[in-house]
């Protein structure tokens, strides 16, 4: 794996340089061929462009009107009004610390367990098949399922877990049914990262660390030194993916609080503004906005870590 | 030439075969037109579906179609599937408070003519009041529903009158170490709404004008917050009020905490099975809190007509039999809901069923609707998030609050939390 990721790095950024020149001497049957190459991936990229493109385009458009189903005669174009709104609102605000400290806590959790439960996954040495399969059972089980059995746990009267603390109602108070809320969401999530940070180890090769362990490299200082800076690649890769969902939180959210004591995070508000409330306009607002702020997540993630998106090699960039 | 008229021939023979598609789809239809019924789930419906359907004697049948059991969930799938001109939908079972949302977006039909005043004829007034907007029927109410003051009369001899009373009584009690807790619905969400609601309305106050398109929030309106903060702050409210829902008001006074409860007369019915609690368990009026009667919030539910029927004439004479008479009495008897017909409190089987009923007919004609706006649902998630918790409430800065907040709502300016 290793081996081929480094042929591909020296192949790429050996190449552009004479790529250039070599364009314009194309050939006859090149230019056919690419042609032929652009039609026919044509339907698709189309297709995709209105599936994805459009919506975003419309809601784009919504975001700029005053729009709400329950007054369908006082809809009117004004421009970024709704923008002021939502973000002159200090819903729109705990919403979006919520769902920042939501992010945060869970991704820094699930990065510490999730590598824990990676390393035991692949040292594993007896019932390697039951351990995985024991561990990835949290992620199999559909999230709504999963949050009504937390939801049940810890109402009191009936829940194991609120039973076991005394029987407050938890799920009633802002800091406590937060704080479910996560608990909730690593539960679940914990096996994904496992699993993305699992295939990062199978990057290390085993030589090297029983080099290091030669030369006197105690156990942690071959994880941080070696296994870690390996890794690196994978474990941006996994942040990104449960940064990017954890931040999308929502079904959780709707089934454990429902948003109540101001637990909402940006989804679940823009959810309540759209669905519940019917205002387009301002519901469109929201999710562009929530649109530009995984846009950013991404950005960050991509320029600045240098996290390589999967599938391409991070040949032109280093 | 030839090719055209090769395709006008296709074209021909698609457009026969459509309709011969839609034809053979109708000729079905009129066998049976079917009206389709989008109501909570209510126990002994289906009988009343039935005794219709019989009635109907083949012009259309009722299929009665069960709504989630969450008020949230039934507005939100109807008002989705009405947003997107869901022809399927005929007769909706819609709670008081949506009336004039989905008449203001043009998804329900006003009553005229004859079935208006067949629906309006006997019907007690504030019901009607809750399916009227802007002057025009869009709603015939099925049932009703006002809270009442319990009481257990081993520790409250005479029930209180007034608010006050009935909060310095409580204190007493709890003083002499009984238990003399007030429980009522104070948890963010629209059983709050309904409390201060009674507040407002039995104080001579406003949350919004007759319009239902700008905040008032009067001095009234905020003696009624500074009544709620009093009750809440008082040394007798039961301690989980501010998380306490209809259910959990009941549980706790069934579990021998409180001696007054302010609630929904199904209490009476789930009393009934504890005998020892029941033979103390007794109702009055609401208290007032100034004048000489209170006007308590309604609920219930009234039918509407959707806007997308392909049938209006057989749903507004399903709508009509559903709702009437003997259906309101079977409702009443076998589910506990109150009737909105005057005459059938008189009905002789209600007494048993019923024993409150004089006390809930009394304060149906004096009781209050919610503000009556298209932004209700937005109205309704404003005032419960600002008084959340009631016992924080201070009453100038909380109504200052309220007023702008509301405001903003009604204007769908605001970010609804």
């Amino acid at each position: 794996m290793s081996q081929t990721t480094t042929e591909d790095t020296t192949t790429t950024g050996a190449s552009p340089a004479p790529v250039a020149p070599r364009k314009k001497v194309l050939s006859e049957g090149k230019k056919a061929e690419r042609r032929l190459g652009w039609l026919l991936c044509a339907p698709a990229a189309l297709t995709m462009i209105a599936v994805t493109g459009w919506p975003i385009l419309y809601s784009l458009l919504l975001s700029m009107q005053r729009f709400d189903l329950k007054f369908p005669d006082r809809t009117e174009w004004i421009w970024f009004d709704n923008y002021v709104t939502v973000l002159s609102s200090p819903y729109w605000w705990n919403a979006v610390w919520v769902t920042v400290l939501l992010t945060v806590v869970t991704v820094a959790v699930e990065l510490v367990l999730g590598m824990s439960l990676a390393l035991i996954m692949h040292r594993a040495l007896v019932g390697r098949g039951i351990v995985r399969t024991t561990t990835l059972i949290p992620y199999g089980i559909v999230t709504v399922v999963a949050a009504f059995s937390w939801r049940f746990a810890w109402t009191p009267g009936t829940g194991y877990l609120a039973e076991a603390l005394g029987g407050d109602p938890v799920l009633t108070e802002k800091i406590p049914s937060l704080m479910v809320v996560g608990l909730a969401e690593i539960w679940k999530t914990t096996p994904f990262m496992a699993l993305l940070l699992m295939a990062g180890l199978a990057l290390v090769p085993d030589d090297l660390l029983k080099a290091a362990a030669m030369d006197g490299a105690s156990g942690w200082q071959r994880f941080i030194k070696i296994t870690v800076p390996i890794m690196k690649p994978a474990i941006l890769v996994a942040l990104l993916f449960r940064t990017l969902d954890a931040f999308r939180i929502f079904d959780n959210l709707f089934v454990l609080t429902a948003g109540s004591q101001g637990t909402s995070s940006v989804s679940m508000l823009t959810y309540n503004n759209l669905i519940k409330g019917l205002n387009l306009g301002i519901g469109s607002t929201m999710s562009v906005l929530i649109f530009i702020m995984v846009a950013i997540i991404a950005f960050v993630f991509i320029k600045l870590f240098g996290t390589a998106a999967p599938g391409s090699d991070d040949g032109g960039k280093r | 030439m030839g090719a055209t008229r090769r395709y006008r021939l296709a074209a021909g023979v698609g457009a026969a075969m459509l309709a011969a598609g839609t034809l053979t789809a109708c000729g079905s239809g009129s066998q049976g037109i079917t009206v389709n019924v989008y109501k909570y789930p209510q126990e002994n419906f289906q009988a009343i579906v039935d005794s219709c359907n019989a009635k109907a004697a083949g012009r259309y049948n009722i299929v009665y179609n069960k709504l989630p059991r969450e008020a949230d969930g039934q507005r939100e799938q109807m008002v989705r599937r009405l947003a997107a001109e869901d022809d399927s939908m005929d007769v909706l079972g819609l709670d008081v408070t949506w009336t004039a949302e989905l008449a203001k977006a043009g998804w329900i039909k006003e009553f005229t003519g004859s079935v208006k005043s067949q629906v309006e004829t006997g019907t007690l007034k504030t019901p009607l009041d809750t399916a009227t907007y802007e002057g025009k029927l869009y709603g015939a109410p099925d049932n009703t529903n006002v809270q009442l003051l319990w009481y257990r009369s081993d520790l409250v001899p005479t029930p209180p009158k007034t608010w006050d009373e009935m909060i310095s009584m409580a204190e007493a009690l709890v003083a002499e170490g009984k238990p003399g807790q007030i429980v009522a619905q104070g948890k963010q969400y629209e059983g709050l709404v309904v409390l201060y609601n009674t507040l407002v309305n039995s104080n001579g106050g406003t949350i919004l004008d007759e319009n239902g398109t700008k905040a008032i929030v009067d001095d009234k309106a905020v003696e009624a917050l500074a009544a709620l903060k009093k009750l809440a702050t008082s040394k007798a409210i039961d301690p989980s009020f501010s998380n306490a829902a209809e259910d959990n008001a009941r549980l706790a006074m069934e579990g021998g905490n409180a001696a007054f409860q302010l609630n929904w007369p199904y209490v009476y019915a789930a009393a009934q099975k504890k005998p020892d609690f029941a033979k103390n368990f007794k109702w009055a009026p609401y208290p007032t809190v100034s004048g000489d009667q209170s006007k308590v919030t309604v609920g219930g539910i009234n039918y509407a007509v959707s806007n997308y029927t392909t049938h209006p004439d057989e749903s507004f004479d399903a709508v009509l039999c559903l709702r009437g008479a003997e259906s309101q009495k079977l409702a009443a008897l076998k589910d506990g809901v109150p009737p909105t017909i005057e005459a059938v409190y008189d009905e002789p089987e209600m007494a048993e069923a019923y024993p409150m009923r004089d006390d809930i007919k009394e304060t149906l004609k004096n009781a209050s609707v919610r503000p009556r706006t298209p932004a209700y649902q937005n109205v309704s998630t404003v005032i419960s998030t600002i008084l959340s918790p009631p016992a924080s409430i201070d009453p100038q800065a909380t109504a200052d609050r309220l007023r702008k907040e509301l405001q903003d709502a009604l204007d769908s300016k605001g970010v609804l939390p």
